[in-house]
């Protein structure tokens, strides 16, 4: 962990939420040596509580960590976890276990408790708030147990998550609303009614105009009773009416405290180098529950600390786009004015709030179209003479009418010049190309769509092509795999019979042969014809017809042994040069095809692989076996993965590595498939790169053992194998389908056996093709000329 | 016309390389019959008797440049044409006649 010395210049953040954890992004990027400490209450590093709902599902707090460890550690800040701070002036913070330290800036950022009304009963068991990780696992459990009622108090959009998770996990679900109307802060009477409609269909008892009066039981739970006399009967009862800021701090070292903690334009409290930002700040009256404005509200903080003057902090804008009840919903600024416009039909609802002539709101449920464009008009305070003709715009609005600082993606913070440079001059031309290049869409995705129709506006109609493997006959890979199965197609040649593929240029025959193979698990006809040659005499072909001969070292560790054997078959067979290469292994090159199957009977080792689209290397630094540094038996791992995963081919080349501790001497970072050791466990990466794209593998998960990361990893290899494109390396792959999706993967234990089944298939009829050395599959198939010279 | 190696010597959909003449010739094996061209890429010297073949064409292994097996031109690139030779299959054995201008193989 790292741990500055203890100068007086540093920053203190008090708060690892979000507000805290963005403050000390912002900082950094503007200051890379200013030190930073970020100092958490709670032991779980700082996490996307926005996603708590998923966790109703399954997985724990460190699902939904915002940065890993070694983040904080690469960006040199300061991460204190569990450490509750008890005072604090201008420059010395306080803990509760006594000890202080100096800081020359503090940034409040504690953000806020949740609601608690002092209903009779509250403290039951059954009875709980709805805010953290360990409301989720008592949530969790309460529901799932037999006959479960849990009954929500409060519809807003956090015990709406709450419903819909209990209802998932088999409960029965009233939801008790004190107003008369779902969401009343993001939706209006007719929106909010067909909210309602929707959570009704889904099985959520909704009443409304419910006011809890108490919750009965003794010791446990049993009801709920309302003002007007009626009563329900539950098990359990989740509250979530609202947030409470977490002011005690503050208040304890005398700050101006209304609501919340009191700041000014520059995020200011009263005390002098004392920030606040979040859900515990006050600016002119407001405080914010959103993300969004706590982004906009750390990015001026950060320039305050800093010393910095830019814009200052105005107030933000609420609006939010969602998925409620399976439904989009996009709400922005108020609900209500006096100018509004309404379409209403069966697909969706659509409101455009007009207040003196200036566009103030919109409400979009449904069909969401024009949701980037109305973000703008409203932003910008645009004047609406006509709101119905506005909307009907909105709807109609293609990419072409978003000015360049419209932010498409929010996920990433992307605006749409970003995406429109991407192809002007970042060289991209497909959605795909722009997606990988600028992370817009990579998040939930619910700008997909837009990017591409930016795509299309600025690279015309050739974005538009899917990635086809047969260009000539324009036919796709999962075109091509539905009449392989169907047809029970098991060769590149029964292909081109059905579909007339490959026939033309050829191009597409090593894309046939590994989509045949791949679906037929290797038990496939083998048409060596349809390959390219280095898969045809399995070496590496050179610029002058000679080829390269790579054996196979696991985990680039080797024995004089097999070096004496390299050694003396480099000089039987005339090897031109001896190269270590970048895997780990040693190149013999410049022997002649002919020579092929004796040097590999001379060598007697496995090939390696290094011509193919395939497993390539394993690479590993010494790790525990002998590194003074090394927290995991990296060369162990390595060895494991190697082995487990040679032979196979792949969509296209798959370089791994693993590193014994977070000293990442084996660069596993930038590995499609990287492990780090860290104390107790593996970091497993994926998608990373290190040739002409370079890029930093994203972090899937940390695991405690060897046997899990296996099994994750191997998953993950077998969901690429099917469903990559050919030459689609992981790093386009990864960033393409999502790392949420590959952990959902990973989380669903059906899918997950059904790919380590085939994976197994496909791994026994895998084979060393040296052994082709003693059994050809064609007498000429290493001979380079044939017949007698006449 | 020239014996130059057996039916059996190149495998279907492949091509193998036989000396006639002195000549370096790629014999192709595809679906309607036989075609012979010369052996060396005119683009940098690639081995074209490696290479991935269509129903009448063949692309080369070292940088993609595909030709016509019928005609020997470039397809979709700038390149000098390939040489196009006669071949004809007689009792399991293929012959070979050069074409009469021809480039002698280094």
């Amino acid at each position: 962990m790292y741990r500055p010395s203890s100068l007086p210049d540093g920053i203190a953040i008090i708060g690892g939420g979000i507000a805290g954890q963005s403050l000390a992004e912002e900082l950094r990027a503007r200051d890379a040596s200013v030190a930073i400490t970020l100092i958490c209450g709670e032991s779980v590093a700082p996490y996307d509580r926005v996603r708590l709902s998923e966790l109703l599902e399954d997985g724990t707090a460190d699902a939904l960590r915002l940065r890993p460890d070694e983040w904080y550690a690469d960006e040199r800040i300061e991460l204190l976890r569990g450490h509750w701070v008890s005072g604090t002036d201008a420059t010395t913070v306080t803990f509760a276990d006594g000890s202080a330290r100096a800081f020359s800036a503090i940034a409040i950022a504690t953000g806020s408790d949740p609601l608690v009304p002092p209903l009779p009963g509250m403290g039951l068991a059954g009875a709980m708030a709805y805010r953290g990780p360990e409301h989720v696992d008592d949530l969790r459990e309460l529901a799932s147990a037999d006959g479960a009622r849990v009954a929500v108090i409060g519809g807003g959009l956090l015990g709406l998550e709450a419903a819909r998770g209990a209802l998932a996990r088999g409960a029965r679900v009233p939801v008790l609303h004190l107003v008369d109307r779902l969401m009343e802060r993001q939706v209006d009477r007719a929106a909010g009614e067909r909210l309602l409609g929707a959570f009704e269909a889904l099985g959520v008892e909704v009443r409304l105009e419910h006011a809890t009066e108490a919750i009965l039981g003794e010791e446990r739970v049993t009801g709920l009773q309302f003002k007007d006399g009626s009563e329900i009967e539950c098990d359990a009862v989740v509250v979530s009416i609202g947030i409470k800021p977490n002011v005690e701090l503050a208040r304890a070292i005398g700050l101006d405290v209304n609501r919340a903690i009191i700041v000014d334009d520059r995020m200011r409290t009263s005390a002098e180098n004392v920030v606040a930002v979040g859900e515990c700040a006050e600016h002119r009256g407001n405080v914010y529950g959103l993300v969004a404005p706590i982004y906009e509200q750390c990015r001026v903080a950060a320039d305050t600390l800093l010393g910095l003057d830019r814009e200052p902090y105005t107030g933000s804008l609420l609006w939010a786009k969602l998925k409620v009840a399976g439904i989009d919903l996009v709400s922005i600024g108020c609900a209500e004015g006096d100018g509004s416009a309404v379409v209403a039909t069966q697909d969706g609802y659509r409101k455009l709030v007009v207040a003196e002539g200036v566009a103030t709101g919109a409400i979009l449920l449904g069909d969401t179209r024009g949701a980037e464009d109305l973000l703008n008009a409203i932003r910008s305070g645009e004047e609406v003479a006509d709101p119905l003709a506005r909307l009907a715009e909105a709807a109609a609005a293609t990419a072409a009418d978003l000015p360049d600082d419209a932010q498409v993606c929010d996920c990433n913070g992307v605006c749409k010049g970003e995406i429109a440079a991407a192809v002007t001059d970042g060289g991209c031309n497909t959605p795909r190309e722009v997606m990988a290049a600028t992370r817009a869409g990579t998040g939930c995705g619910s700008c997909k769509a837009m990017v591409k129709e930016i795509v299309i506006d600025v690279a015309g109609d050739a974005a538009d092509e899917p990635a086809y493997l047969c260009a000539c006959r324009k036919q796709t890979r999962e075109e091509i795999a539905a009449q392989v199965r169907a047809g029970g197609l098991e060769s590149v040649g029964a292909v081109s019979e059905a579909c007339g593929t490959g026939r033309e240029c050829g191009a597409c025959k090593p894309a046939l042969a590994y989509l045949v193979s791949e679906i037929n698990g290797n038990r496939h006809r083998e048409e060596r014809q349809a390959r390219f040659i280095n898969d045809r005499v399995h070496a590496n072909i050179q610029n002058d017809g000679t080829f390269s001969v790579v054996p196979r070292m696991y985990a680039g560790v080797t024995t004089p042994d097999e070096l004496r054997r390299i050694a003396d078959a480099a000089d039987k067979y005339g090897a031109r040069m001896v190269k270590v290469t970048g895997g780990q292994r040693i190149d013999l090159l410049g022997i002649t095809k002919e020579d092929l199957p004796d040097i590999w009977r001379d060598l007697d080792m496995p090939s390696g692989f290094a011509y193919a689209k395939a497993i390539r290397t394993v690479k590993s630094c010494v790790g525990t076996d002998f590194c003074r540094f090394g927290v995991q038996d990296s060369i162990d791992l390595a060895t494991e993965m190697e082995r487990a995963w040679e032979h196979l081919h792949t969509p296209a080349k798959v370089k791994s590595g693993v590193s014994g501790c977070p000293r990442n001497c084996a660069e596993s970072t930038v590995k499609d498939i990287g492990v780090v050791g860290v104390e107790g466990g593996w970091q497993i990466r994926l998608g990373g790169a290190a040739g002409a794209t370079v890029r930093e593998g994203d972090v899937l998960m940390t695991v405690e053992t060897k046997r899990e990361a296996m099994r994750a990893m191997t998953v993950f290899l077998q969901y690429y194998r099917e469903e990559a494109d050919y030459l689609e390396r992981t790093y386009d792959f990864v960033p393409r389908v999502g790392v949420d999706a590959i952990r959902e993967l990973l989380a669903d234990e059906d899918r997950c056996r059904g790919l380590m089944e085939r994976f197994r298939l496909a791994k026994a009829a895998a084979y060393d093709p040296w052994s082709e050395r003693d059994e050809p599959v064609h007498p000429s198939q290493f001979l380079e000329v044939v017949g007698a010279p006449a | 016309m020239t014996r130059a190696c057996s039916v059996e010597d190149i495998p279907a959909g492949e091509a193998r390389v036989v000396v006639v003449a002195g000549v370096r010739v790629a014999l192709f094996r595809v679906r309607d019959g036989w075609r012979a061209v010369g052996a060396r890429c005119p683009h940098r010297g690639g081995p074209l008797a490696d290479g991935i073949v269509a129903d009448a064409s063949v692309t080369c292994p070292l940088h993609g440049r595909r030709f016509s097996l019928d005609t020997g031109e470039a397809l979709g690139h700038d390149c000098p044409p390939l040489v196009v030779h006669a071949v004809a299959e007689r009792d399991g054995g293929l012959f070979v006649d050069l074409a009469a201008a021809l480039e002698r193989a280094a």
